[in-house]
């Protein structure tokens, strides 16, 4: 029985059952889970108003996700959550590759110190739902959460769309100026438009159990391929907070998943793989995974966010931060558009930045499922030659691959990217359409992440001994919030080492822009944001 | 990195995922004649020196399964 005690929120009848309700909505998402909640939060801390529907009235259930990157803790801190959950989690960086019993390689996913938030933590689903739930009640105003509120059907019509709604007082309407699908992988807004969710699946099954217990295990991901304890197969160990330790075992194809999940069976396996000491089962599945996404996430009025619009098998952790991705892209463009600051085509790069976000996650996740079930004796017989020749060879170590873990994506084709007039090679992590890269302020003085906020922001980085008050007098001009950073790590980060720089950060923290200092001006700025906000035409 | 030998892979991943789509719906014998290819031809890119001594690692390397009969 699972350790977590799951509290059922409070479901409320529909102000539109009690005769009180506009029947009216903004923004409505339809689903609490990560991607859901994380959208409204992100809407709310813009000023925008939306209605979340939930069929469901508690938290994630079972073993999900429990690996959280870096990227998603960035904007979980940005919405107000994330030293709580860093707190909570369980951090780690290394991971420890094994053949049979010896140790292969590891891998260090942080080497470099001077970030705010750590390469990832293990954090169960049920608590990030239950943090993010509780993070929405601070905005009662902004954020109406319903419980027990399923979505039955959806009719997309002029000028917005027209929501069936079920609850336990009985059916009602909504009239939504946008929806957001946030309803998962069986979504059901994606099957009322009869939209397609191509891809493929992997024959395989993987048991995946939390485990209670009291080991001495470090913060680590542990991989196993043919280990000693599972003849053959594959393993993973990773360490989640409250002594809960989840385990995948690869099962193989031609397992029975029912019986696979009988505790007889399942006992067995794991003391072979975590010795004598005693342990509690927690929870246990049987899972088969795929790799699927729609053809587009944005459908007129109709949005999909998260798992509705991309699944992807979980080595590498790329599901759910991805999903927070989503939201992080989504939220500002909305807000600027649902505000007349921005044209209603601006939603339209929401499908040209996520789907290459998504097709990575896709392409790397497949890559690492395809490597950890060889189908056929060719493949088996390369992988075992990459994984003997890994002892010795760095260069096999490379090619092993158990999972390539969640990165941000780095939108480099997106039409919002304006000017890059830093030297061609300078600081290319930090070119236009780049994830924000963290760096330390200096003593007692933050990070740049905590800095950089949700909205358009200029950031002036050099030494402190150049610095004028020009920047800020063109960036006051162009109506733009002005940030300074000196640190040498920041300088180094953004290529401004030489000379000073000056770089335009969208609402998501992407990077829009940048300039040496002397290029810099309120009229490039202000081309820049026009740009960025897709008022460029 | 340090150890590596050759001018190396830039993306590890993708070289693989080509090598096994390569070989894909080819029978045992027609993915070893491919190989046998693959090998050649890789020796002309490497030159001598590299290909000579790609053998002697290989060999070195002590298949486990070997090892434990
Ligand atoms: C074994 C496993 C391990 C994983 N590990 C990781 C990991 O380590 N890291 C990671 O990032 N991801 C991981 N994932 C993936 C992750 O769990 C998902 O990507 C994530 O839950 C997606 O979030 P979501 O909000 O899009 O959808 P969901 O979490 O599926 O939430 C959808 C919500 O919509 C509600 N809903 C559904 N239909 C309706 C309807 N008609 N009306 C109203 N509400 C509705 C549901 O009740 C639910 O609350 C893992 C998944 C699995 C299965």
């Amino acid at each position: 029985m699972p350790r977590y005690a799951y509290r059922p929120f409070p479901y409320r009848k529909a102000p539109e059952l009690s005769g009180s309700g506009r029947g009216e909505a903004a923004v409505a998402i339809v689903g609490a889970g990560p991607v859901g909640l994380t959208l409204a939060i992100d809407l709310a801390l813009h000023g925008v108003p939306s209605v979340v529907l939930d069929d469901n009235d508690v938290v994630s259930i079972g073993s999900r996700a429990i690996c959280w990157a870096k990227r998603s803790l960035e904007i979980f801190d940005r919405l107000g959550i994330g030293e709580k959950l860093v707190e909570k989690g369980v951090t780690w960086k290394i991971g420890r590759l094994h053949h049979r019993d010896r140790e292969v390689y590891s891998f260090d996913l942080l080497p470099e110190p001077g970030h705010k938030m750590p390469a990832f933590i293990n954090l169960q689903q049920y608590y990030v739902e239950e943090y993010l739930v509780a993070r929405a009640g601070e905005f009662p105003d902004l954020i109406d959460l319903r419980w027990k509120n399923r979505v039955s059907d959806v009719k997309p019509g002029r000028g917005g769309v027209e929501l069936s709604v079920a609850t336990p007082d009985g059916p009602y309407r909504l009239h939504a100026d946008w929806v957001v699908a946030c309803d998962g992988s069986r979504s059901t807004v994606r099957a009322a438009l009869g939209l397609d969710f191509a891809g493929r699946v992997f024959e395989e099954r993987f048991l995946i159990c939390d485990v209670e217990m009291e080991a001495e295990f470090p913060s680590e991901r542990w991989f196993w391929f043919e280990p000693p304890f599972h003849a053959g197969q594959s393993a993973l160990l990773h360490k989640q907070p409250d002594n809960i330790y989840r385990i995948d075992l690869q099962l193989g194809w031609d397992t029975d998943p029912e019986a696979e999940k009988a505790p007889e069976r399942v006992i067995p396996r794991i003391q072979a793989m975590v010795g004598e000491r005693p342990f509690e089962i927690d929870w246990v599945s049987v899972y088969t995974f795929q790799c699927r996404r729609m053809e587009r996430f944005v459908h007129g009025r109709v949005l999909f966010a998260g798992d509705s619009a991309h699944v992807v098998s979980p080595f590498g952790a790329r599901g759910g931060n991805g999903g927070i991705q989503d939201a992080d892209n989504l939220a500002w463009k909305l807000a600027l558009v649902l505000a007349g600051e921005a044209p209603e085509s601006l939603i339209e790069t929401y499908d040209d930045e996520r789907i290459p976000a998504a097709d990575e996650n896709i392409l790397n996740s497949s890559r690492s499922t395809a490597f950890m079930t060889p189908k056929s004796p060719m493949e088996a017989t390369f992988r075992k030659a990459v994984l003997e020749l890994a002892g010795t060879e760095p260069f096999a170590r490379r090619l092993i691959n158990s999972g390539r873990l969640s990165t941000a994506h780095h939108y480099r084709a997106t039409g919002l990217s304006g000017e890059d007039a830093l030297l061609p090679g300078e600081a290319p992590l930090a070119a236009p359409g780049a994830p924000p890269v963290d760096a330390p302020l200096g003593a007692g003085s933050g990070f740049l992440s905590e800095r950089l906020g949700g909205g358009f922001r200029a950031l002036w980085l050099g030494d402190p001994r150049h610095a004028s008050n020009r920047f800020e007098c063109e960036c006051a001009e162009a109506g733009l919030k002005a940030l300074a950073a000196t640190s040498p790590e920041a300088r180094r980060r953004y290529g401004a080492e030489k000379g000073p720089a000056v770089y335009l950060f969208r609402p998501d923290q992407h990077v829009a822009a940048r300039w040496p200092e002397a290029a810099f001006s309120a009229a490039r700025a202000r081309a820049a944001l026009t740009r960025a906000s897709g008022r460029a035409g | 990195m340090s150890g590596e030998r050759g001018p190396g892979l830039a993306d590890p991943d993708g070289f693989y995922a080509a090598l096994m789509a390569a070989h894909e719906g080819l029978s045992e014998a027609e993915s070893a004649a491919l190989n046998a290819r693959i090998v050649l031809l890789l020796a002309d890119a490497a030159g001598d020196e590299a290909a000579i001594a790609a053998i002697a690692r290989a060999r070195a390397t002590a298949p486990q399964e070997k090892a434990g009969r």
